[in-house]
C-alpha cells in the first residue's frame, strides 16, 4: 500500500501553499460553473478539497499500481510488427488504470467533461506518474495536446475531439521533429497542400522521434505556404491515424522504454487545419512546446524522487566498517545535497506553473471585448514571467535530476551499475529531459533575454521584502548581495555589445539567475514552514560557490575560448 | 432488462496496521484506534457489480450497517459507481454477531428491490465469512459462495464461477440469488468526477449535524436539503431498525448468541529441525516416523 501523494510530504506542502486562489478563481468563472455543472467547486477551499481527493487517488494507483509494473515495462517495452504499435500489457493497464480515474482530462473545462484543473495540479499528477514509470509520463503527459486544440482550435474541433479525450477514448502526439529539424524547427519541411476544389488539406512528408507516433489524434507542424522557408510558412495541422500515415519504425532508446518513439511517413493524410495559418510554429507550437517544457520539468522531478529514494533507502541499509554508509560525511554530503536541488528543482516547477496558470488565466479574459488596460496588463506581466521560469525550470530540473541519478548509482556503488537495481534505470530514463523539447542549451536560448531584461525583478521583489528574521535574514542577505552581483554581470555583458561573448555566457547568466531566484524561493517556504530552513541553508550556501564560480568566468572578459576554439578542437 | 444488484459491505477497522491497544480488554476489537477501511473483498464483490454495470447497465445500490461514519465507505463506493447507498444504523443494531447481523441485513433487503446481492466473502476484522451465507438464508434464496467472476446475467438467471479447493466449478442459479466474492478482480480506482459530484453525498444524520454545527436548527431547512440532495441522486438513505420492520428481539446484542469466552495469545515456536536425505530409505524411514507419531494414518 504505497501512496506517492500522501507519502511526499514535500508534495504535500506545495500543494497547500500553491497560492492558486486568484487563479482558480478566474478559471471556475468565479465559481459560476458549480451553477451549472455539479463536479465544480462552489469556493477555493472546494476546489482544493477536490484536488487533494484526486492527487490522493492517483498517488494510489502509482504506488500500488504503476510502480510496481515499471521493471517489466522498462526490459520488455511495446512491440512493433508490420507497421503496428502495441504498447506492453502493463502499460495499457497503466493507462486503463489512469483512465478508470478519470484523469484524462485534467485541464479541459467542464463542459467537455474535463476536470478543469490548473496546470499546478495536473502537473503534481505528471511528477507522481514519473516517479512510478518515468516513460508513462510521456503517455500521460500527452494532455497538452487537447489543451492545445482547446486553446485554439475552432468550436468545431473542440466538440469534435475535447470530449473523447477527457474520456481517454482517444490519445495524441505532437508531431514536430523532422530528420534534418530538430532544435531548427522554423526549417520543416512536412508540406500542407490544400485542394482547390474542396479545400481539404493533405499532408506529404516525414517525422522522426515523434512520442508515441502510433496515436490516434496528431499535431501536426508542417509548411502550408509554397516557397517559404522560415517559420512564417508553417501551419498546425489536426489529422487522425488512417492507413496514409504509417508508422515505418519505433526508436530503440536509451530510456524511457515503455513509449514508442515513431518515424512516421505522411502520404497525402487529410488533415484539418487548427487556427490560423502561418501561426504554427511562432504562436501554437511554441505555446505547445512550453506546456510540453513544464511537463518534461514535472518528468524530471518525478525521476528525481524516485532516485533520490533509492539513494537514500540503500545508504541507509548499506553497511560497511561496521555502520550504515549514509553515517559517511562523504555519502551525507550527498544525499544532503541531493535533497535540496530536489527540493528546489520542485519549488521553481511549481511557480513556474503558478505563472503558467495565471498567464492562462488572464489571457482569456484579456482577449474578451470588455477587458481593462489593468487586467491587459496583467496577461502581459504573467506571460514574461512564464516566458522566462519556463526554460529556466526546464534547464535547472532537467540538470538536476540528472545529477541526482548520477549520485544514485554512485551511492549504491558496484550495486547501483547492475541491473538488478532500479538507480540505473533512473539514470538512463533521466538522460533525456534534458535533451527533448530542448536541449539545456536551447533553454538558455529561450530564458536569457529574459534576463537581460530582467523580467523577473518584480517577483524577486516581492520576495525580497519579505520580513525575514534570525538566521533567515542572514540567509536572504547573502542572496540579496548575489543579486547585486547578477545585476552587475548582466550589465557587464550588456556593455560589451558583443554577441558571441553574449552567447558565450548566456548559460553562465541564466544559471545565476536561477541560484537567486530559487534561493529567494527556498527561503520564502523555510518562513512557512520552519522545517524547510536546513533545505534553504543547504541550497544558497551550495549556491554561493557556483555562483561565485560563474560570476568569476562572466566578468573576466576573457576572449580566449572565442579566439582559440578551433585550435582546441582542431589540435 | 433493467436489474439491481445490491452490494452489502462493511466498514472495518484496517487490521494490517495494527497497533499495541488494537484489542480491549475483553477480546472484541477497539475500533476507535484503528483507520476504518472499506472491507477489502467487498471492494470485490462492488467491482463484480460494477462489471455488471459496465456490461448490462444494471442499476448497483451499496448497503452497510454501522455507525453514521460509515456513510464514507458508501461515498467511496459511489465514487468507485454505484448509484445509491443505504446505511443502516440505530443503537438497536450495535453489539450485533453474524446472526444478528445477517438478520438485519436480510430486513433491509426485503426493503429493496434487487434481482442480485453480493457481498464480499468475508470481513477483515472477524473473518468468519458467515454473513453472506447467512443472509441467503434467511431470504430463502440460492447461494453461490467464493465466486471469482460472473460469466452471464439474464433471462432470470446468473452463471458463475466459483473457487473450489483444487479448481474452479461453473453454476448456474436461478434470480434472485445471493453471491459472496473473493478475492479475484481488481477493483477500479475511484474516479475523479465521481469524486467530485458524490463527496457532497449526505446521510440525514450528517445534514442534521452540520446544521447543528452552523447553530441552525430547522427542520423545514433540513427537510429542504434533503430534497435537494434527493433531486441531485446524492441522498443516502438512512434506515432505523423501525424503518426495515426489524424484530429488536434478533438484531443487535439481543440477537447475537456469540459471545467472547477467552481470548488466548498463541506464540509459534520453532523447534528443532531434521534433516531427511532424498533417497528411498531417507523418504520411508519418514514415512515410518510419522506413522509412529500418528502424524499418518
Amino acid at each position: 500500500m504505497a501512496n506517492f501523494f500522501s507519502d511526499n510530504r514535500d508534495l504535500e506542502f506545495t500543494l497547500n501553499n500553491l497560492d492558486l486562489l486568484e487563479a482558480v478563481a478566474l478559471r471556475e468563472n468565479n465559481y459560476e460553473f458549480a451553477k451549472e455543472f455539479e463536479t465544480a467547486p462552489v469556493d477555493y477551499a472546494d476546489a482544493l478539497d477536490n484536488f487533494n481527493r484526486v492527487l490522493s487517488v492517483v498517488g494510489e494507483i502509482c504506488g500500488d499500481n504503476i510502480e510496481p509494473r515499471s521493471r517489466t515495462v522498462d526490459r520488455e517495452g511495446p512491440h512493433f510488427a508490420d507497421g503496428v504499435v502495441t504498447y506492453h500489457p502493463l502499460t495499457q493497464a497503466n493507462l486503463e488504470d489512469l483512465r478508470k480515474a478519470d484523469v484524462s482530462g485534467v485541464m479541459l473545462e467542464h463542459r467537455f467533461g474535463g476536470l478543469n484543473f490548473p496546470v499546478s495540479v495536473y502537473t503534481m499528477m505528471t511528477e507522481m506518474v514519473s516517479r512510478a514509470d518515468a516513460s508513462l509520463q510521456n503517455l500521460f503527459g500527452l494532455q497538452d495536446i487537447a489543451e492545445t486544440i482547446a486553446e485554439f482550435g475552432s468550436e468545431e474541433q473542440k466538440q469534435q475531439y475535447l470530449p473523447k479525450f477527457a474520456q481517454g477514448l482517444v490519445d495524441g502526439s505532437m508531431d514536430l521533429t523532422e530528420p534534418d529539424y530538430g532544435s531548427d524547427l522554423q526549417a520543416v519541411k512536412l508540406r500542407a497542400w490544400q485542394d482547390e476544389k474542396t479545400g481539404q488539406w493533405y499532408l506529404n512528408g516525414m517525422k522522426r522521434f515523434i512520442t508515441n507516433g502510433c496515436a490516434q489524434v496528431h499535431l501536426v507542424l508542417a509548411r502550408s505556404e509554397e516557397g517559404t522557408s522560415d517559420g512564417r510558412g508553417l501551419s498546425m495541422f489536426i489529422c487522425e491515424a488512417c492507413p496514409q500515415l504509417v508508422v515505418r519504425r519505433i526508436e530503440d532508446k536509451m530510456g524511457i522504454h515503455g513509449v514508442a518513439t515513431c518515424e512516421l511517413q505522411y502520404n497525402d493524410v487529410p488533415a484539418q487545419l487548427c487556427g490560423k495559418r502561418r501561426l504554427g510554429l511562432i504562436r501554437y507550437v511554441m505555446s505547445l512546446m512550453n506546456g510540453a517544457r513544464v511537463a518534461i520539468s514535472a518528468q524530471a522531478v518525478g525521476i528525481a524522487e524516485a532516485a533520490y529514494r533509492a539513494a537514500r533507502q540503500y545508504a541507509a541499509e548499506r553497511e560497511q566498517f561496521k555502520k550504515s554508509i549514509d553515517k559517511f560525511p562523504a555519502i551525507y554530503d550527498m544525499l544532503a545535497g541531493m535533497k535540496a536541488k530536489l527540493t528546489a528543482a520542485r519549488t521553481l516547477l511549481y511557480e513556474t506553473t503558478r505563472a503558467v496558470d495565471l498567464r492562462t488565466v488572464y489571457t482569456h479574459l484579456a482577449e474578451e471585448p470588455n477587458a481593462t488596460a489593468e487586467v491587459k496588463n496583467m496577461a502581459k506581466y504573467y506571460n514574461k514571467l512564464a516566458a522566462i521560469l519556463t526554460p529556466m525550470c526546464k534547464a535547472m530540473a532537467t540538470e538536476s535530476a540528472n545529477q541526482i541519478a548520477y549520485d544514485t548509482i554512485q551511492i549504491h556503488g558496484g550495486t547501483g551499475f547492475m541491473r538488478d537495481f532500479n538507480a540505473e534505470r533512473f539514470y538512463r530514463d533521466a538522460r533525456i529531459t534534458n535533451i527533448y523539447e530542448g536541449t539545456t542549451q536551447l533553454q538558455v536560448v529561450a530564458a536569457i533575454g529574459g534576463v537581460m531584461q530582467r523580467d523577473a525583478d518584480k517577483r524577486l521583489e516581492e520576495m525580497f521584502a519579505i520580513e525575514f528574521e534570525g538566521e533567515s535574514a542572514r540567509l536572504a542577505e547573502i542572496v540579496k548581495g548575489l543579486y547585486a552581483k547578477q545585476l552587475e554581470a548582466v550589465k557587464f555583458v550588456a556593455d560589451r555589445k558583443d554577441v558571441a561573448y553574449h552567447d558565450l555566457h548566456a548559460r553562465d547568466l541564466v544559471e545565476m539567475e536561477t541560484y537567486v531566484f530559487v534561493g529567494m524561493l527556498m527561503l520564502r517556504d523555510a518562513q512557512k514552514c520552519e522545517d524547510r530552513f536546513v533545505l534553504a541553508e543547504r541550497y544558497i550556501l551550495d549556491s554561493q560557490a557556483e555562483f561565485a564560480k560563474r560570476y568569476a568566468k562572466v566578468m573576466s572578459g576573457d576572449l580566449t575560448v572565442i579566439d582559440h576554439h578551433r585550435d582546441v578542437i582542431d589540435y | 432488462m433493467s436489474y439491481t444488484v445490491l452490494v452489502f459491505v462493511k466498514q472495518v477497522p484496517d487490521t494490517q496496521n495494527i497497533t499495541g491497544d488494537a484489542m480491549k480488554a475483553d477480546g472484541t476489537v477497539n475500533r476507535a484506534v484503528l483507520p476504518a477501511i472499506f472491507n477489502p473483498e467487498d471492494l470485490n464483490a462492488l467491482e463484480m457489480a460494477l462489471q455488471l454495470k459496465d456490461r448490462y447497465g444494471v442499476k448497483v445500490v451499496v448497503a452497510t450497517m454501522g455507525l453514521p461514519a460509515a456513510a464514507d465507505v458508501l461515498r467511496q463506493a459511489m465514487y468507485r459507481g454505484a448509484d445509491e447507498g443505504i446505511l443502516l444504523t440505530d443503537r438497536a443494531f450495535a453489539g450485533a454477531d453474524t446472526l444478528a447481523t445477517s438478520f438485519a441485513l436480510s430486513c433491509a433487503a426485503k426493503k429493496v428491490k434487487y434481482d442480485l446481492i453480493l457481498c464480499g466473502r468475508q470481513a477483515i476484522d472477524g473473518d468468519t465469512a458467515q454473513v453472506g451465507p447467512q443472509v441467503a438464508e434467511k431470504l430463502e434464496l440460492p447461494q453461490i459462495a467464493y465466486a471469482e467472476e460472473i460469466i452471464s446475467l439474464g433471462d432470470g438467471k446468473v452463471v458463475a464461477r466459483r473457487a473450489i479447493e483444487g479448481g474452479y466449478e461453473v453454476l448456474e442459479s436461478p434470480l434472485p440469488a445471493v453471491m459472496t466474492v473473493i478475492d479475484a478482480n481488481i477493483p477500479r480506482p475511484m474516479a475523479a468526477r465521481r469524486i467530485m459530484k458524490f463527496k457532497r453525498a449526505r446521510i440525514k444524520s450528517e445534514i442534521v449535524k452540520e446544521h447543528a454545527d452552523a447553530n441552525y436548527t430547522d427542520d423545514a431547512a433540513i427537510e429542504a436539503k434533503m430534497a435537494e440532495l434527493k433531486d441531485k441522486g446524492l441522498l443516502i438513505q438512512e434506515w432505523t431498525a423501525a424503518d426495515v420492520d426489524a424484530d429488536l428481539d434478533r438484531i443487535g446484542k439481543a440477537g447475537s448468541p456469540t459471545k467472547v469466552k477467552a481470548i488466548a495469545s498463541v506464540v509459534l515456536t520453532a523447534s528443532e529441525s531434521k534433516q531427511v536425505e532424498a533417497t528411498e530409505a531417507g523418504i520411508t524411514e519418514l514415512i515410518h516416523e510419522l506413522i509412529a507419531d500418528h502424524t499418518l494414518g
